[in-house]
C-alpha cells in the first residue's frame, strides 16, 4: 500500500519536474513546480514527517511560489526565446543530465542499504521538533533569524527605485 | 515498506532535473525555479535519511534549508527585478555586461 502511494506521488513529482523543463512560459513552469512541491509533501507524510509536510505546503507551495508568480506577473514575462547559447546548452545539458541521473541511480540502488523504511516509522510531531529546535539547535535557529533580517534589508535595498540613489550621488 | 534507496533515487532524479533546467533554460526566473527544485530534492533525501536512522535532526535541517530557500527567493527575486529594470529583458544571454 505504501509502495503504491510512493510510486503514485513519485510519478506525479517527476512528471511535474519534467514539465517544468519542457514548458516555455514561466507561469507554466511555476505551476508545475507547485505540483512537485505538493506531491513531495505527500511523500513526507508517507515518511511520517508531518511537521515537514505542513511546512512544505505553507512555506514552499504557499509563500515562495506566490512570490515567484507575483514577480512573473509583475515583470510580464513572456515565452523565453531560443538563442545560440540555449542550443549549445540543450546539446550538452540533456545527455549530461541523463548520464548523471543513470549513474546516480545505479550507485544508489547498488551500494546503499536496501533496508526498507517503514512508513510512519519516525513520528515527527511538532512538539519533539520544537524541543530540538530550541535546545539542540538554538544557535543555528538564532543565526537563521539574523539571516532573514539581512535578506529582508537586502531585498528592500535591491528592489528600491534607482532614482533615489542617483539623487544622493548628485548631492554627495 | 519502501526501501530507502527508492527515496534517494527520487531525490536524485529531482536534483538532476534541477541541474538540467539550470543549464538549458534561458529565462532567469525559470533558472531560479530550477534551483528551488534542486533544494527540494535535497530536502527529500534529508527526510528519508532521518526516517532511516531514526534521527529527528534531519527534519530540523530541512527546516533550516527551507528558511535559507525563503531568504534566497526574496533576495534573488529582488535582483531579478533590478536586472529587468536596467536591461528590460529576462534572457540571461542578453545580460552580458557588468556596466549599465
Amino acid at each position: 500500500m505504501h509502495l503504491i502511494l510512493f510510486l503514485i506521488f513519485g510519478v506525479i513529482c517527476v512528471a511535474g519536474a519534467v514539465n517544468l523543463l519542457v514548458q516555455r512560459h514561466p507561469i507554466s513552469s511555476a505551476l508545475s513546480l507547485i505540483v512537485v512541491m505538493g506531491s513531495l509533501a505527500a511523500e513526507y507524510l508517507l515518511l511520517g514527517a508531518e511537521f515537514v509536510a505542513a511546512v512544505q505546503v505553507i512555506i514552499y507551495a504557499g509563500a515562495i511560489m506566490v512570490l515567484f508568480v507575483f514577480v512573473i506577473m509583475l515583470l510580464n514575462a513572456g515565452e523565453e526565446e531560443r538563442t545560440k547559447g540555449s542550443r549549445v546548452a540543450l546539446l550538452f545539458g540533456i545527455p549530461g543530465m541523463l548520464a548523471g541521473s543513470v549513474l546516480m541511480g545505479w550507485v544508489l540502488l547498488e551500494h546503499s542499504g536496501t533496508e526498507a523504511v517503514a512508513a510512519g516509522a519516525l513520528p515527527g510531531p511538532p512538539k519533539v521538533i520544537g524541543w530540538l529546535l530550541f535546545h539542540d539547535f538554538l544557535l543555528p535557529f538564532e543565526v537563521t533569524s539574523v539571516l532573514i533580517l539581512i535578506a529582508i534589508m537586502g531585498a528592500v535595498v535591491l528592489a528600491s527605485r534607482p532614482e533615489s540613489s542617483q539623487e544622493t550621488r548628485k548631492e554627495g | 515498506m519502501v526501501p530507502l534507496s527508492y527515496y534517494l533515487v527520487l531525490s536524485g532524479i529531482l536534483f538532476a532535473c534541477g541541474v538540467t533546467g539550470f543549464l538549458i533554460k534561458r529565462n532567469i526566473i525559470t533558472i531560479f525555479m530550477s534551483i528551488e527544485l534542486m533544494l527540494n530534492g535535497v530536502n527529500l533525501s534529508f527526510v528519508a535519511f532521518a526516517a532511516h536512522w531514526h534521527a529527528l535532526s534531519g527534519q530540523v535541517f530541512v527546516f533550516f534549508v527551507m528558511v535559507v530557500a525563503a531568504a534566497e527567493a526574496a533576495v534573488g527575486l529582488a535582483i531579478i527585478i533590478a536586472v529587468y529594470r536596467t536591461r528590460e529583458t529576462l534572457n540571461v544571454d542578453r545580460v552580458n555586461l557588468l556596466k549599465l
